[in-house]
Formats: structure tokens, C-alpha cells, sequence
């Protein structure tokens, strides 16, 4: 085992699957040798594989996703990032309506092993059109698969199941997350889609997190344990296809709910696990649901106003409390 | 010799996508069609004089109005009936219909019913060519509405400069449903817009298919040296309105009439006549044969079931190791 950056276990596994698959190749605006990725995820990649398998885009989203679809049902596999999740809007019709319906419409015929990655969150100050949480529009996509690792393991697991299956990916990276380091095993290994991780055992409350929340829940899971309670911290890292399982079975056991995700809160990536354990195990629950997410406003720019819409700590510890 | 056989098959592809298509306006008719249908009548020459062009190995990608496409890329009529008309042993089992038949088994990538949404999907399709380091080359059909959508720009662009052997090919056929292009673009021809994108524009004749043809030839030839993309605009005109309930009353009546007599399978039999390849009695032969090969395809598609329901639940994805859904 070795300590690496989230950055740092992405880019091993772009690495690792194009030295392993001459198919896949990367796109997207300024990942190539001049720049290496907005976030310097792709640094060095075009040194070591070439320009034509790190391909430098113009600034047209949607055209890197349409050449992404493209490309993938004819026997590459693209990986796509898009600089800002926010500017996957820009390509949604290519993702959402070619990308995750292709197979569907046709029947069966093609597969479309296409990974998009892009980093989502809010938290240094760049305002509402870069800071967005998008995944429910993407969970709510029939066809596509959603990825949202929190650790370093987790993420090179992830992306190489992402890169070797058949099916569209929409990879969702935290921007904040780029330099968080964890352990990773020297030999080649994958995490599977469809598999949540208990990141922390406890027996009073269920706590349900994704990306950059995951950790702040577990700094509020430490806090809380010293005053007696034992917080149980669930890490879908897949929300599709989505682990229903070992959440519903955890709830079971603590009779308690709390979702936090960073997003906001209307039809939210909180509503559809919330919903979830409403519909399998509402019986085992001595309390409401609690969800700790963002108001339905976008991300503002001043700290101030920033700060206080993004789910921090105190307000996990509040929510845990409440059903106590 | 081989020549003239080729201009028989052209001519051949032409009947059968005309036949094709009136047998689905009269299936319509018949409450036999689910949903709406785009039909291609009218246009045979632009997919016929492309796809002659095309190996079996080259791709293609469609739109909304594609049954033309698939019947000049090569595909089956059976099957592309039997979509259409909703049942299981439909090109996609019934999940596409109409708008969304395709074949890979041919290279037919598909039809997108979403304007203009096929052309980075082609310039894709290009660069896996170029990557994989094929001959292989890709036409893009699309009308001239769909060149005022962004996908046109940033498609086309990356295309042109990364020089992916796609060929462009844009109908147009004068209306985006009931728009006329004059009302929407201050442009006469769409191919002008190549110059912006630093490739050869090249209009046509639409309703020619030799003309349609030798434009395709050059632009097939050049994407397949590595020569990069190509823009052809062929002037053209839907016979019939631009869907299921459309009388197309927004179009003058001499407009029409005159298209009507630009038809494009009349014009290329009289060339062929000239050129002493075909005779009256051979045309007539031809077209019962068509008639003939429409009227089984029908007769299949009609006597297939419909899918079970619960199939509608399947296909949604690829299933693979490595992944748990439950």
C-alpha cells in the first residue's frame, strides 16, 4: 500500500487502462501537454501516450461528448472530461438523450463505453455557473451509470470499472477532493459499480454521504462518537446503479436516517435515497428522515453567503441530534 | 458493364425506397403506423447517390426522415418495416421505430430524432476511423434546419480540423417543418458555410442522382486519402408533408408542382433511357420487383407479434462483470 491524491490515483487510472487498452484514448479542453487538465488530473499524460490519444478540444461540450458517443459505438473508448460539471449543460442532449438511449433505441445493437468525467462542488469561491452538484440530473437518466468517489481508492477503483465496461459513465469528481490522499494498493485492483462502502461502523444513526460530504460526515461521526453516540457513515460511491442493500439493511439495524449531499434539496440526490428507505424500511424507523443539503438557491460568490449554504459539519451533527 | 450495373441497382434502390414509402403512408392510413412517420419520398436521389459510393464497411448516421438511409446504406426492408410498425422483429425490437432505426451490422449508426444531434456523433465515428488507422469513411445526413444548430459548428469544426474522413451530407429540402429557410437564414446555400469551417462546400442537384453521385465520389475519395471532411448541400424537396398529419399547406401549389416535375426517379430513368441502359419494359420489371420486395417486407412485418410488455425493461444497458444492480 502506498498514500496517493485522489489526483494522483485518477490520473494511475487513465494511465494504467490506456496503457492496457489501445482503444481508449482522453478528450476534452485543455488535458493535453500544455495545460494537463483544469485540475491537473491529465498532467503528463500526452508527454507519455501522444497528442492523438490526449486530444486537446475546442471549447464545444457538446461535440466532445457527440464525439465521445461517436467513437464509442464504433470501438473506442473515449473518455471525456468536461472542465466544469456545471458545463455539462452545454452537452446534456448528447449525453442524456444520444449517450444514455442509444442501446435502449436500438434495440440492443450497441454498447456506448463512454466515461465522462467532470468535477462537481462548491467551496472556493467561483460562483453559481462552477460550483454546482448535478448528479440527480444524471441519476435521473435511464442508461447512464453515476460514479461519485470519495477517496483515493475508491476513485481509481471506480474509473478503471468505468473505463473497462460497456456503458456511458457520467464520473463525478469534487473538486476539493483533488488533493485528500488515502491508501492505495500497489497491484491492479477495481471497485465495482453497485456497491456501497460502510466508510465507518456505528450502530445509532445511518449516515448516507457522497464525495466531499463523506468526509465532513466523518470528522461529525468522530465528534459525535465522543459524546456517546456511534454514527454508521454509508458511501454509495455508485448512485448508479445504486446500492439499495446495504442501506436499507444499516437503517434496519439503527432505525435512524440521515441523507447529507451537496446539492440542493428539491428532487435531490437526497430525495431519491430518502425515498428509498421510505419505500423498504419505513417500519424499521423510530424517527423522520433527515437530510442536511443545500436550500434551493444556486451557489452564491461571497465566502459569507457560500459558506452558509454548503452542509459543514455542525449541521450534520445537528441533524444526527435531532433524531436521537 | 460493371457501370451499368451499378446504374441499374442506383435506379433500383430509388424504386424501393419510392415504394417503401408509399406503402408506409398507406399503413399509416390504415391505423397500421404507431406514432408519426417522416417520409423520404422525394429525396431517394441524395441518400441513393451518397450510399453508392459507401462499402459496406463505412458508416453512416440519420435523422427523423431516414428510411431512405437505411435502404441505400443496404439494409434489410423487412426488418426496417416491421420497426416501423412497432413489432419484435424490428431492427431494434420495437424500441426505435420510425425515428430511430439502425443496423451496425452495415454500418448504419442510427437515426437520432434530435435535430442536427447526429453530426458530432459522425465526426466521432470518424476519429475511431482515424485512431483505429481504417480506410473506412462516415456520411452524415442532415437537413438544412439542422445546420442552424450548434451541434452543425462544433461537429463540423472539430471535423475540419482535425481532417476526419466524414462526409456532410445536407438536404435540404427548403423547409424545417413549416419554416422556409429564407425566413430563418439570410444564406441561399448552406455550403457557404464550409468556407468558415476551412473545407469545400459543393452544391448540388438533389434531385439528380448522377450529380449526387460524382459530388459524393469526390468528397468518399478525398476523406478516404485522410484529405478530411467535405460539405455537400443537395437541393432537394419532400413530396409529402413533413409528417403524419402535415398537408404542407404553407407551400405554394406551383412550388410543388414544380418540384413534381423535378422528380428524381423520372429524371434518372429518362437519363438511362439516353444513355441506352434502361428500356420501358425493364422499368416495368423493375418496378414490379420492388413492389414486389416492399409488398413481402409488409406481409413479414405485419405477421410479426408485437413485443411482450415486460420487454420494455430490457436493453437499458450493457450487462457486464464488475457491476451490481439490484
Amino acid at each position: 500500500m502506498r498514500e496517493v491524491t485522489i489526483r494522483d490515483a485518477l490520473r494511475e487510472a487513465l494511465r494504467e487502462e490506456m496503457q492496457r487498452d489501445k482503444t481508449a484514448f482522453l478528450l476534452g479542453e485543455d488535458i493535453g501537454r500544455y495545460w494537463g487538465g483544469a485540475f491537473g488530473v491529465t498532467k503528463g499524460l500526452a508527454e507519455e501516450f501522444g497528442d492523438d490519444r490526449i486530444r486537446d478540444t475546442p471549447i464545444s461540450e457538446s461535440a466532445i461528448i457527440g464525439v465521445g458517443v461517436g467513437a464509442a459505438i464504433t470501438g473506442m473508448r473515449p473518455i471525456a472530461e468536461i472542465m466544469f460539471g456545471d458545463l455539462s449543460a452545454l452537452a446534456m442532449d448528447q449525453i442524456c438523450n444520444q449517450a444514455a438511449k442509444i442501446r435502449y433505441m436500438f434495440g440492443g445493437q450497441a454498447s456506448v463505453p463512454l466515461v465522462i468525467r467532470t468535477p462537481f462542488g462548491a467551496g472556493v469561491n467561483i460562483a453559481s455557473h462552477h460550483s454546482q452538484s448535478l448528479e440527480a440530473w444524471f441519476m435521473h437518466t435511464p442508461g447512464l451509470y453515476v460514479a461519485v468517489p470519495s477517496t483515493p481508492y475508491d476513485a481509481k477503483g471506480l474509473l478503471k470499472t468505468a473505463i473497462r465496461g460497456s456503458n456511458p459513465v457520467l464520473f463525478a469528481e469534487h473538486k476539493l477532493l483533488y488533493p485528500v490522499k488515502g491508501m492505495i494498493p500497489e497491484e491492479d485492483y477495481t471497485v465495482p459499480f453497485g456497491v456501497a462502502d460502510i466508510k465507518r461502523e456505528g450502530s445509532d444513526v445511518s449516515v448516507v454521504a457522497t464525495l466531499y460530504m463523506v468526509h465532513k460526515t466523518l470528522t461529525a461521526a468522530e465528534q459525535l462518537s465522543k459524546e456517546g453516540i456511534s454514527v454508521e457513515v454509508i458511501d454509495p460511491r455508485t448512485l448508479a446503479p445504486f446500492d439499495k442493500q446495504t442501506i436499507v439493511k444499516s437503517v434496519k439495524r439503527t432505525g435512524r436516517l440521515v441523507v447529507v449531499s451537496e446539492d440542493s434539496k428539491t428532487a435531490g440526490v437526497s430525495a431519491e435515497i430518502a425515498a428509498v428507505v421510505a419505500e423498504e424500511a419505513l417500519d424499521y424507523l423510530d424517527a423522520s428522515i433527515k437530510r442536511v443539503v443545500e436550500p434551493d438557491t444556486p451557489i452564491p460568490f461571497s465566502p459569507s453567503l457560500e459558506k452558509f449554504v454548503i452542509p459543514d459539519e455542525k449541521s450534520i451533527i445537528r441533524a444526527v441530534k435531532e433524531i436521537i | 458493364m460493371d457501370e451499368k450495373i451499378k446504374l441499374l441497382e442506383m435506379h433500383r434502390q430509388m424504386l424501393t425506397i419510392r415504394f417503401f414509402e408509399e406503402k408506409v403512408f398507406e399503413l399509416y392510413g390504415q391505423n397500421l403506423v404507431p406514432g408519426t412517420i417522416h417520409l423520404y419520398a422525394g429525396e431517394e436521389a441524395v441518400a441513393v447517390g451518397v450510399c453508392a459510393n459507401l462499402r459496406k464497411d463505412d458508416y453512416i448516421t440519420s435523422t427523423h426522415r431516414g428510411h431512405g438511409h437505411c435502404i441505400a446504406k443496404g439494409a434489410r426492408l423487412d426488418k426496417t418495416m416491421a420497426e416501423i410498425l412497432g413489432r419484435k422483429t424490428g431492427y431494434c425490437k420495437g424500441k426505435g421505430g420510425s425515428m430511430h432505426i439502425a443496423d451496425f451490422s452495415i454500418g448504419m449508426l442510427g437515426a437520432t430524432a434530435v435535430v442536427g444531434a447526429g453530426i458530432p456523433i459522425a465526426a466521432g465515428a470518424g476519429l475511431s476511423i482515424k485512431l483505429r488507422g481504417t480506410d473506412q469513411v462516415v456520411a452524415c445526413f442532415f437537413g438544412e434546419g439542422a445546420s442552424n444548430q450548434g451541434t452543425f459548428h462544433e461537429g463540423i469544426n472539430l471535423a475540419a480540423v482535425w481532417s476526419l474522413p466524414v462526409i456532410f451530407v445536407c438536404e435540404n429540402n427548403l423547409y424545417a417543418m413549416g419554416t422556409r429557410q429564407s425566413r430563418v437564414m439570410a444564406i441561399e446555400n448552406i455550403a457557404d458555410r464550409a468556407v468558415a469551417y476551412g473545407i469545400p462546400g459543393v452544391v448540388v442537384d438533389g434531385n439528380d442522382v448522377l450529380a449526387v453521385f460524382e459530388a459524393g465520389r469526390v468528397a468518399v475519395d478525398r476523406a478516404r486519402r485522410g484529405e478530411g471532411p467535405t460539405l455537400i448541400e443537395c437541393k432537394t424537396y419532400r413530396q409529402k408533408g413533413h409528417s403524419r398529419f402535415d398537408s404542407a399547406a404553407y407551400r405554394q401549389r406551383e412550388e410543388v408542382e414544380t418540384w413534381l416535375k423535378k422528380d428524381p426517379i423520372v429524371r434518372f430513368q429518362r437519363k438511362l433511357f439516353e444513355m441506352g441502359v434502361l428500356t420501358e419494359v425493364q422499368v416495368q420489371k423493375m418496378v414490379e420487383e420492388a413492389k414486389k420486395a416492399v409488398d413481402e417486407a409488409t406481409k413479414f412485418a405485419l405477421e410479426s407479434p408485437f413485443p411482450e410488455p415486460q420487454e420494455a425493461l430490457e436493453d437499458v444497458y450493457t450487462p457486464e462483470e464488475g457491476t451490481v444492480t439490484k
